[in-house]
């Protein structure tokens, strides 16, 4: 008789669809490839001296100026990129789906290609710098709002884009619906979109706040690194990472650690 | 196409003249409704219905048009005014309920009365005595991802009520019903209408609705209005094969009494689709298949046997429609059967004859009807 394989599994459930199994060993590959790295940063850690560098003061401001920094970041793009998803979303202007496709520009440009233009725009010679310079005495380039404005650049985008989505998604039947019980425009907006849009806006806004963290080469060819200043944490490891390894691995420790305190507790959904 | 002509528009009560025109498709309608009426606007898929009731809450804006209320203007085209759809105090019930997922039943119901002015309170209060009045306070603190569909529509016209709308718009309320909690609704929208000194605009394409709920019907075809007037004198005796054709069902309208419907002394008896109080108007509805026909009186109990003379005889494909008239004296109910070619022959029909035609009680469905 031939062998019949015998039933597995959990009995009464649902089955799974069966996985090609050559899918497996790419599959493994590239979860390696995204685990082993960091795990391999675990194994470089001197336990003896990890407490010590952690406290150090160059560890403690960095990581001081980056949660600083990237949480004013996170607020700007909710009060300017939050907007601006639900007018690509639901205004009907002409145009809207050019101003999409350049709302991904940050998204798909080099970080430090990003810096360079807003050097040029607002450094002491742009256009918009001078003015800025001669007019009101403010020099951008170089400052802890610098840090910011580089980390809205780059950071935005994934707001704007996760809640534009969104609001697409919800569509105008609920809006529509609250204006014959007679809510205007602000009122609907109030009380009908920004609470059926919120968990996504949360997610957008943990995104957001995870990428202003990472944020480096906008950073420093815009902001520079100054220590206390504009030095951010990433900006921190590297520089460290030129003198003293332990030092830049237990700053990146500090960053997989918020990372990954940012995928658990807040569990943005493009993850979770 | 024969076009009914346009009917004077009053100041009161809700008046519209609405042409609109997209590719392959226009839109010019002119009706006018009184404070309290139901007008039901009747026709198949794609004849403009949704849209002439979007140019009424102001989600669609046509070329021409003209639509005010008790002489308020909230669009004329021709001057410019456009009223928002906040200003424009419409109460829409649509296909679906569209509750806010977020808000609780209670608190989606005093939506309008907060939307109005009223303090959160004073419109909790007012959103308790709505869902009292349809016999939904027991859901007040549910989430609407918790209701049924039946128990959600219920909620949504509460919600629509209670903004205390000038005017209620329905937008095929029930067809997104099961055929088990549609009777039950439409109950319900009987008891309300009748109480509601608004006007009312009920878009359909159940001819059951216009019968329990409207006073009048327009009949829309491809953009144009092909008949109006009364529900009764429109679904009974059409004058355009459209209407004959959505029409469809046997219509005998009379007093209720308990075993159905009672008319020029003969007893239709049925089942009672939606609780019916004897003595009140209603209509006995049943399809032209569920009837047979014989030469002599049938015996039989649970049956309704009725004397009628033949009209008409029109093939229809595969079967016979057998168009009939009550005798009785001064022009009886129109009645008709559709039976197939053998029993015709068989019986050897023809227009002119008297025959009997039979209808099982369990066929024959009792419905309430409007009383404007």
């Amino acid at each position: 008789m031939r062998n019949v394989p015998r039933p597995r599994g959990r009995t009464g459930a649902e089955r799974p669809v069966g996985t090609p199994l050559p899918l497996w060993l790419p599959a493994g590959c590239a979860l390696a490839l995204i685990l082993l790295p960091v795990l391999g940063l675990f194994a470089r850690v001197d336990p003896a001296r990890l407490p010590a560098l952690l406290t150090s003061p160059t560890a403690l401001s960095a990581l001081w100026l980056s949660l600083r920094t990237a949480a004013l970041a996170t607020g700007v793009s909710a009060l300017l990129g939050g907007p601006l998803a639900v007018v690509l979303a639901r205004s009907r202007v002409p145009g809207t789906r050019l101003l999409r496709g350049a709302v991904l520009l940050p998204l798909v440009l080099p970080p430090v290609v990003g810096g360079l233009a807003l050097l040029y725009l607002l450094g002491r010679t742009g256009p918009v710098g001078a003015v800025l310079e001669q007019r009101f005495g403010l020099t951008l380039p170089y400052t802890t709002t610098a840090v910011v404005l580089a980390q809205t650049f780059v950071a935005m985008p994934f707001l704007v884009v996760s809640l534009e989505g969104a609001l697409r998604a919800a569509g105008t039947e609920h809006e529509r619906m609250a204006a014959t019980l007679g809510a205007g425009p602000w009122l609907t907006f109030r009380r009908v979109t920004l609470p059926m849009v919120l968990p996504a806006l949360v997610s957008g806004l943990v995104l957001t706040f995870a990428r202003a963290l990472g944020e480096f080469g906008a950073t420093i060819t815009f902001a520079g690194s100054l220590r206390g200043t504009t030095r951010t944490l990433p900006l921190a490891v590297y520089t460290e990472a030129q003198a003293d390894v332990d030092a830049a691995v237990a700053m990146s420790l500090l960053l997989v650690a918020m990372a990954l305190l940012v995928i658990v507790v807040a569990r943005p959904r493009a993850v979770g | 196409m024969a076009r009914a002509g346009a009917e004077p528009s009053t100041g009161e009560g809700l008046s519209a003249e609405v042409r609109l025109r997209r590719p392959g498709f226009e839109l010019d309608v002119t009706c006018a409704v009184r404070p309290g009426e139901v007008l039901a606007v009747l026709g198949p898929n794609g004849a403009g219905k949704s849209t002439l009731l979007g140019t009424l809450t102001g989600s669609v804006l046509p070329e021409h048009g003209r639509v005010a209320l008790d002489g308020r203007v909230w669009l004329d085209t021709r001057r410019g005014v456009d009223v928002p759809t906040h200003r424009r105090r419409v109460g829409l019930l649509a296909q679906r309920p569209t509750l806010f997922p977020h808000l609780s039943v209670l608190e989606n119901v005093a939506f309008g009365p907060r939307a109005g002015g009223h303090r959160a309170r004073r419109a909790r209060a007012i959103a308790r005595e709505w869902l009292d009045r349809l016999d939904v306070a027991d859901l007040a603190g549910r989430a609407p991802a918790r209701l049924s569909g039946g128990q959600a529509q219920r909620v949504a016209l509460a919600r629509a009520l209670a903004a205390d709308p000038e005017v209620l718009l329905l937008d095929e309320p029930l067809s997104a019903l099961d055929v088990d909690t549609a009777p039950a609704m439409r109950g319900l929208l009987h008891r309300v209408l009748g109480a509601q000194r608004t006007p009312c605009v009920l878009v359909t394409h159940d001819v059951l609705d216009a019968v329990v709920l409207a006073d009048r019907v327009l009949v829309l075809d491809e953009g144009g209005v092909v008949e109006r007037g009364e529900t009764g004198r429109v679904l009974s005796r059409p004058r355009t094969s459209f209407t004959a054709r959505i029409a469809g069902l046997n219509l005998v309208r009379g007093t209720a009494v308990a075993e159905g419907v009672e008319v020029d002394g003969v007893t239709i008896r049925g089942g009672t689709a939606e609780p019916v109080e004897p003595g009140d108007p209603a209509a006995a509805v049943f399809a032209p298949s569920a009837v047979a026909v014989h030469r002599a009186a049938p015996e039989g109990s649970p049956r309704n046997v009725v004397r009628v003379r033949l009209v008409g005889l029109e093939p229809r494909g595969d079967t016979v429609r057998l168009r009939a008239e009550t005798d009785a004296e001064g022009g009886g109910v129109p009645l008709t059967a559709e039976v197939t070619p053998a029993a015709v022959a068989e019986l050897g029909l023809e227009p002119g004859d008297r025959v009997f035609f039979a209808v099982k009680a369990t066929e024959v469905a009792v419905h309430p009807l409007s009383v404007g």
